[in-house]
């Protein structure tokens, strides 16, 4: 189980997240979603341990994790598959895959994990991460990353960001398999309803707080009628 | 040959020296061991300043190593080798230079090769530096690289020195003439107060030459590296050269482009990039459980393998 225990995080005088508490099971499929600058990406990033929370406590298993850097946290289970995917020079498909698994894999292992992405794997295995690639093949690359990874929490900050509709087709199917054989926990930050739709429960964020948990069912009027900007235009407030 | 010798020639080689189907070892300024067939010969130079190296035409897929090993301290060895691709010849030529170092007086190999690829010839030529040793007697590199290239050549030129070389000045001058590309991988690292600068002059003469110049280099410490390329366009050619620097610590990086199009027809591009590791590339591969040393060592090794 992960816990978060009132974390609290501003910048700039802005409560970017108001005491959040969220107890995640594991097991379960959960979709954070929720207006542009709620929240989402700091929450995800704050249980990945890329930001540091302003105060309150992570704890993953019953142990305290708030104080442990990224790269502990990753060992401890975690995972994270970033909006923006990272570009490298030199560093290819098959490097990244080996160092997601922590092991050396042979080709044909990191070929299977490419082929969950829906990525024929003998044309990417030895492809440079650079901006050679679509946004589309980045972004699956980067999933497969945390595929490989197999971690206990694996988040997925926007996986639909920037990626054609017959990509995004193809990765639904890869979300539903995730949900079907996932023995952990999977946070996905979305908007997309197909995403929203395999959810085991879904979290509501709006202005740095949770407003909703709940199935889709329980969700769906409060997702259709959350807060957006009524004004709109260069002078919104 | 002593066991210094030999781990010189791996560093510098990668293989074993005796599979090549020709070869040539000079060590401190002698040639100790030589080996050639009926396809390719290895002759010294009557002056003894080097040798000429002859590939026969229509040869294919031959392997030649001239490797250079220097382990006597205070010894100044200028070479200059001369490589004569026969038409329509196939060869892989390793060479370079590996320095055990010592005592405290300087070591330094000037080696000159000079390539002449002759009608429809491909060669693809590996070099590499190496410096080790102990004492504080510095090991100078200084290679330079002549190539004139005729009509449907095709050459490939892989230069790697990562550390151990304290000061280089690699120069690089090429002539290209008809239906010609000349490729060329550049990998530099350097680290305490190690000194590297790198000159290519390419003088793309007949229609539809090319040259496709990649350089990519890590100064780490207090170390300066310069990057100079002049790249000069007289006909219906094209010339891409990119310059890729990653900086650390306190050390600088200088890179000078120069592009001269001389011809309409003349389509030459520069592109240089130089700055420290990406926080995010870290950030990520951090995320995957590397520490932040692990996670840069990975990013420079990809950079440069």
């Amino acid at each position: 189980m992960l816990e978060l225990k009132n974390i609290c995080f501003e910048r700039d005088n802005k409560k970017i997240l108001n005491n959040i508490n969220l107890k995640l099971d594991t097991g379960n499929f959960y979709v954070v979603t929720g207006p542009n600058g709620s929240g989402k990406s700091t929450l995800a990033k704050i249980i990945m341990g890329i930001i540091k929370p302003d105060s309150g406590k992570i704890i993953l298993n019953g142990e305290d994790i708030t104080d442990k850097p990224l790269n502990e946290r990753a060992k401890l289970g975690i995972g994270f598959a970033f909006q923006q995917p990272v570009c490298f020079k030199g560093i290819t498909v098959y490097d990244l895959l080996v160092m997601a698994t922590g092991k050396e894999i042979d080709r044909q292992e990191a070929c299977n994990i490419l082929s969950k992405v829906g990525l024929c794997a003998l044309e990417y295995i030895d492809r440079e991460i650079n901006k050679s690639l679509s946004g589309g093949e980045l972004k699956r690359i980067e999933i497969a990353s945390v595929i490989a990874k197999n971690p206990y929490v694996a988040i997925f900050d926007e996986p639909e960001a920037g990626i054609d509709l017959w990509s995004f087709k193809n990765l639904i199917e890869v979300f539903k398999d995730m949900e079907a054989s996932s023995k952990g926990i999977t946070l996905v930050i979305s908007h997309q309803e197909r995403i929203l739709n395999i959810a085991d429960q879904i979290i509501l964020l709006d202005q740095g707080n949770i407003k909703k948990i709940g199935t889709k069912e329980e969700m769906f009027d409060s997702i259709v009628n959350s807060s957006v900007c009524k004004k709109g235009g260069p002078n919104c407030e | 040959m002593n066991k210094t010798d030999e781990k010189l020639l791996d560093e510098i080689l990668g293989n074993n020296v005796h599979d090549a189907d020709a070869y040539n070892i000079r060590k401190n300024g002698e040639g100790i061991e030589r080996k050639v067939n009926p396809y390719i010969d290895i002759v010294p130079k009557e002056d003894g300043s080097g040798l000429d190296i002859y590939v026969k035409e229509n040869t294919l897929f031959g392997i030649v190593h001239i490797p250079v090993i220097i382990t006597e301290s205070g010894l100044t060895d200028i070479v200059y080798n001369d490589f004569h691709i026969g038409k329509n010849a196939n060869v892989i030529i390793i060479a370079g230079c590996g320095i055990h170092n010592d005592l405290h007086q300087d070591s330094r190999h000037d080696g000159i090769h000079r390539f002449y690829l002759e009608e429809g010839s491909k060669v693809k030529y590996v070099e590499k530096h190496y410096g080790e040793g102990k004492g504080n007697g510095k090991k100078v590199l200084n290679p330079i690289t002549e190539i004139t290239m005729k009509k449907g050549s095709y050459m490939t030129m892989d230069s790697v020195q990562i550390k151990g070389v304290d000061n280089t000045i690699r120069k690089t001058n090429a002539t290209l003439y008809e239906d010609t590309t000349l490729v060329i991988n550049e990998k530099i690292l350097t680290n305490k107060d190690q000194f590297a600068k790198t000159d290519f002059k390419i003088s793309l003469e007949k229609d539809n030459a090319s040259t496709h110049i990649t350089s990519r280099s890590v100064a780490t410490n207090s170390s300066y590296q310069e990057f100079n390329s002049n790249i000069i366009g007289n006909t219906k050619s094209y010339a891409h050269v990119e310059c890729d620097a990653i900086i650390k610590d306190s050390a600088s990086v200088k890179a000078v482009p120069e592009i001269y199009a001389n011809h309409v027809d003349a389509n030459l591009i520069h592109e240089a990039a130089i700055g420290k590791i990406a926080g995010e590339q870290l950030t990520k591969l951090m995320s995957l459980g590397l520490t932040e040393k692990e996670a840069e060592n990975s990013i420079i090794h990809g950079f440069l393998k």
